[in-house]
């Protein structure tokens, strides 16, 4: 078993139950297997996330492989939508969860979109991403400001010595490493704008936007100033000044902290983490597994699941794997289509739900749910099944998840009245495998399990 | 909403939008946004926090949001009763403010082009509207309708539109939020919470009649946003068409009522994120139940217009204003009326694209409304503004798009306007500090003379330190 170093704030005491593992595989990755979190709980705080932020050897991909409608394997490059497909693969599949959690938390952080750059450049960033996930995050920085697909999406290959693009030089700042208008001003845009100069790609029909590179030739290579300090800067003085910059630990820390706990961070614990932060020279290792041990992790409210964890979430229980590209467009109507983002800040982790990205979770489960239905027109259902043994047989579909008093109640009372809803012969196997099939949907669209 | 050419707009635009959009969507209750979520140095949009709720309402053709009734108790009835007796009284007589928004600040140097000042070239070598590309503009030799707006320069040949060539305020705000939000409340003040036309509607208006104050993008528009009396917006047209796999029959309708009373059970808890969940479940309880006997096959509306509207697969902006003319024929008691189109000009980069087919969509749409209002003889109650939080830079960037600037171009429309231009065209020989157009007219003087001249309002009571400003003769 890896080992887990001591967390420079609290963490959680008392068992390490079910229900803490439980939180901890929904947060920190896309929700529990079958027996999953009962496996999860038996190794105790430390090891649970150890197991977690130090998976062992590569990542595998568990299950059956996925393939679209047509039965074909995905091409992410090439099919519409096949790339959203592709990742939520991952995120059911992978070994190494939190790996994929954490991409997608950078996919919001750095937030790119397919609409500015393209599928293949897209899927490489996300792969850089990936393999950077649980890194060093000044690291990171600097492999997102020349990635190709950002340097498109921000106009990075348009910021040139004869006419600086401030796009991503105000980005950095603002949403990627200080937050808005903490500790620079319109001037350090524009001379960081100056030093990100000298990225150019070239572009022909056929091969698209392609030779991503930095030309010396484009950098404006005069002195700047920037946060008050002289130099002859380039972009990657840009980022060393940004990661070194006093307001960036603290924006490091609550940021994160933001994606993994509902509580808004204690001043204390958002101390203590910024020193540990820039005393490790910006590792993100060591944050994550700090946070996934506090006691708020664990004891404070509860989160909206965002969507694609959601969509992952139903797959992993009902243990199914992606076998149709309908589920991209499930991810536009929930309100979460990879590689698709809202806008540079992200998706907003605060607002996952209206009237019609509530229905659409309603299709997703339907989408999960398909290979499992029990038929109406079966001869095989149990004839005498009873509304209580009608509930816990759902429970069990869905390896018995905790639920509220209301939602129970709600459970028993629908599949009571469903029962009485039975008169005639024929009714008898075709009406309780519809309720059985309802209760399965029930389960997974009550505000429980939307939730954790 | 359409989206734009991603990538071409900034950060602070496009998170404006976000952040407003969640503020007057589908969320639950419309709580707003809490504290914690908002950044404290951005305003607050007017109305931010307005409780929301859905109606069926026949007068109005089907499903809107009321946005202020629960302060007042009022439900469906009440609100029916209303807006019947405010058709009544009010009827065919009271003057109809229609509010345009070109959102992401419009390019006013494409719209009334200089084309032959050497200045204007060397500010915008590819950029620039080419000599002899526009129709001339006939109150300034200087100046020629860009292509796109020649549908705006027809309606000014017409007599029929009055023109601020540079419209703006003094110390120029280059955010979109808080431009924006300048102009939607009427001051340059960003704790201001009410909108210029909501604060004239709670001292005309009625506590029953939420279609006084119409939003026409499905989510309330802060200048409509009231402190009394409430507001509406005409919903999403989308209808619910849930299914389940394997169930169907009663227990198919058992089960959505089962999930939607799970939400009406959560709803109200301690959780925030359980409530989140819990509130949608239950409004698609509620939206399923109001919309069941409205469900047609394909959900057309219901009008026919005697004019023919620009067509378009992405933008529903001429159909609203289609709408809009059937609602004020139908005598319904409309007073200011709040429309954002789906072009959003924040154009840093490919702006001709972007700008071009926006911008001549939206002007044909107007053009086309005025016509409709025309034909239907109820074209002297309604004057159209549009008008949008800045101008952009004189000089070109390097990506083909132009930065966020200071003055803009804003215009009047209607069978009552004077149609004569008011201020003058901003020279490119005097930009200010930041390299953009100086204003020489200022919004909130404007807003002053369409309340005094057009609503017959007292302006000091709407518009903070209103005589500071000077008024225009904008209505004959």
């Amino acid at each position: 078993m890896p080992s887990i170093p001591s967390s420079p704030i609290a963490t959680l005491g008392g068992r390490f139950t079910e229900r803490h593992a439980t939180r901890l595989l929904w947060r920190a990755g896309f929700g529990p297997r079958r027996d999953e979190a009962r496996r999860l709980a038996a190794l105790g705080l430390d090891g649970a996330v150890a197991s977690l932020t130090r998976p062992q050897g590569r990542a595998r991909l568990a299950g059956r492989p996925p393939h679209g409608a047509d039965g074909l394997p995905l091409d992410p490059i090439d099919v519409w939508g096949d790339d959203h497909c592709w990742w939520l693969d991952r995120m059911v599949r992978s070994t190494h969860q939190l790996v994929e959690r954490m991409t997608l938390i950078w996919h919001s952080w750095f937030a790119t979109s397919i609409d500015g750059a393209t599928a293949a450049l897209m899927i490489r960033q996300n792969q850089m991403m990936r393999a950077r996930a649980l890194g060093n995050f000044h690291d990171l920085l600097v492999e997102v400001t020349r990635d190709p697909a950002m340097l498109l999406w921000l106009s990075g290959t348009e910021n040139n010595r004869y006419s600086p693009n401030e796009n991503y030089a105000r980005e950095v700042m603002e949403l990627f490493t200080l937050g808005a208008d903490r500790g620079y001003t319109q001037h350090d845009v524009h001379q960081q704008a100056r030093a990100l100069t000298g990225f150019t790609n070239d572009w022909s029909e056929g091969r698209g936007p392609h030779n991503f590179r930095f030309d010396p030739k484009l950098h404006d290579d005069g002195v700047k100033t920037i946060f008050g300090r002289r130099g002859r800067f380039d972009y990657l003085d840009s980022c060393r000044l940004c990661v070194t910059h006093r307001t960036h630990p603290s924006f490091m820390v609550s940021k994160l902290w933001g994606y993994f706990v509902a509580e808004p961070i204690p001043a204390g614990v958002l101390r203590a983490l910024e020193g540990a932060y820039a005393h490790s020279g910006f590792e993100v290792r060591p944050l994550v597994e700090a946070i996934l041990r506090h006691p708020l992790f664990y004891e404070g409210d509860r989160m909206v699941i965002p969507p694609a964890v959601y969509c992952a979430g139903l797959l992993r229980a009902a243990g199914q794997t992606v076998q149709t590209n309908d589920w991209a467009w499930i991810g536009a109507q929930t309100g979460q289509r990879l590689f698709e983002p809202p806008n540079v800040a992200g998706w907003d982790y605060a607002h996952w739900l209206d009237t019609s990205r509530w229905s659409a979770r309603l299709e997703a489960v339907n989408y999960a749910l398909a290979k499992t239905n029990v038929d109406p027109d079966t001869k095989a259902y149990a004839v005498h099944e009873s509304p209580t043994q009608a509930v816990a047989k759902a429970l069990a579909f869905w390896g018995n998840p905790d639920l509220s008093a209301e939602t129970s109640r709600s459970l028993h009372g629908f599949s009571r009245q469903a029962g009485r809803l039975i008169h005639a012969d024929w009714e008898q196997i075709p009406y309780r495998a519809m309720r059985q099939n309802a209760l399965r949907v029930l389960i997974a669209t009550a505000p429980d399990w939307q939730t954790c | 909403m359409a989206r734009p050419p991603l990538g071409t707009c900034c950060s602070g635009f496009t998170r404006s939008q976000a952040m407003r959009a969640a503020l007057a969507s589908d969320r639950p209750g419309g709580r707003g946004w809490s504290a914690r979520e908002w950044d404290p140095r951005m305003p607050i949009p007017a109305g931010a926090g307005l409780d929301r709720r859905r109606f069926l309402l026949a007068a109005a053709g089907g499903l809107v949001s009321v946005y202020g009734a629960g302060r007042l108790g009022l439900g469906e009835r009440a609100l029916s009763e209303g807006i019947a007796q405010a058709a009544t009284v009010q009827g065919a007589s009271s003057p109809i403010l229609v509010s345009i928004f070109l959102a992401g600040g419009v390019d006013a140097l494409s719209v009334l082009a200089p084309t032959e000042d050497p200045a204007y070239r060397k500010l915008r070598p590819t950029l620039a509207v080419a000599p002899g590309q526009g129709t001339p503009f006939a109150e300034d030799p200087r100046l020629s309708w860009g292509p796109a707006a020649a549908a705006f320069g027809q309606l000014h040949a017409a007599g029929k539109m009055t023109v601020f060539p540079g419209i703006g305020y003094a110390d120029p705000d280059m955010s979109h939020f808080t431009s924006r939000h300048y102009w939607e409340v009427g001051a340059a003040d960003t704790r201001l919470v009410t909108g210029w036309l909501g604060r004239y509607l709670d001292q005309v208006g009625t506590a029953d009649n939420p279609l006084q104050g119409l939003s026409m993008d499905s989510e309330m528009n802060p200048t409509l946003a009231t402190a009394v009396h409430p507001v509406a917006a005409i919903d999403r047209p989308e209808t619910f068409s849930l299914w389940l796999n394997d169930v169907w029959g009663d227990i198919f309708s058992l089960t959505l009522d089962t999930a939607s009373s799970l939400g009406d059970a959560h709803r109200r808890g301690h959780d925030p994120a359980m409530a989140q969940v819990a509130g949608a479940a239950s409004e698609v309880g509620e939206v399923r139940r109001a919309l069941a006997p409205f469900r047609t096959a394909d959900g057309k509306a219901a009008y026919t217009s005697p004019v023919t509207y620009p067509s378009s697969a992405t933008s529903q902006f001429p159909q609203r204003l289609a709408g809009l003319a059937a609602m004020i024929a139908a005598g319904l008691p409309l007073r200011c009326v709040a429309l954002t189109p789906e072009t959003q000009f924040d154009t840093h980069a490919s702006q001709s694209e972007t700008f071009t087919s926006g911008l001549s969509l939206i002007a044909e749409a107007v053009a086309a409304f005025q016509s409709d209002l025309e034909a239907r003889g109820i074209a002297d109650r309604v004057i159209t503004h549009v008008w949008s939080e800045f101008g952009r830079r004189a000089q070109e960037n390097g990506g083909l798009g132009t930065d966020h600037g200071a003055a803009g171009v804003g215009m009047l429309i209607g069978t009552r306007v004077t149609g004569a231009m008011v201020g003058e065209w901003p020279v490119l020989s005097n930009l200010d500090a930041n390299g953009n157009q100086r204003e020489n007219v200022d919004f909130r003087g404007v807003y002053a003379s369409l309340l005094e001249q057009w609503l017959g309002h007292d302006a000091a009571s709407v518009i903070p330190d209103a005589r500071r400003f000077a008024r225009y003769q904008v209505i004959r």
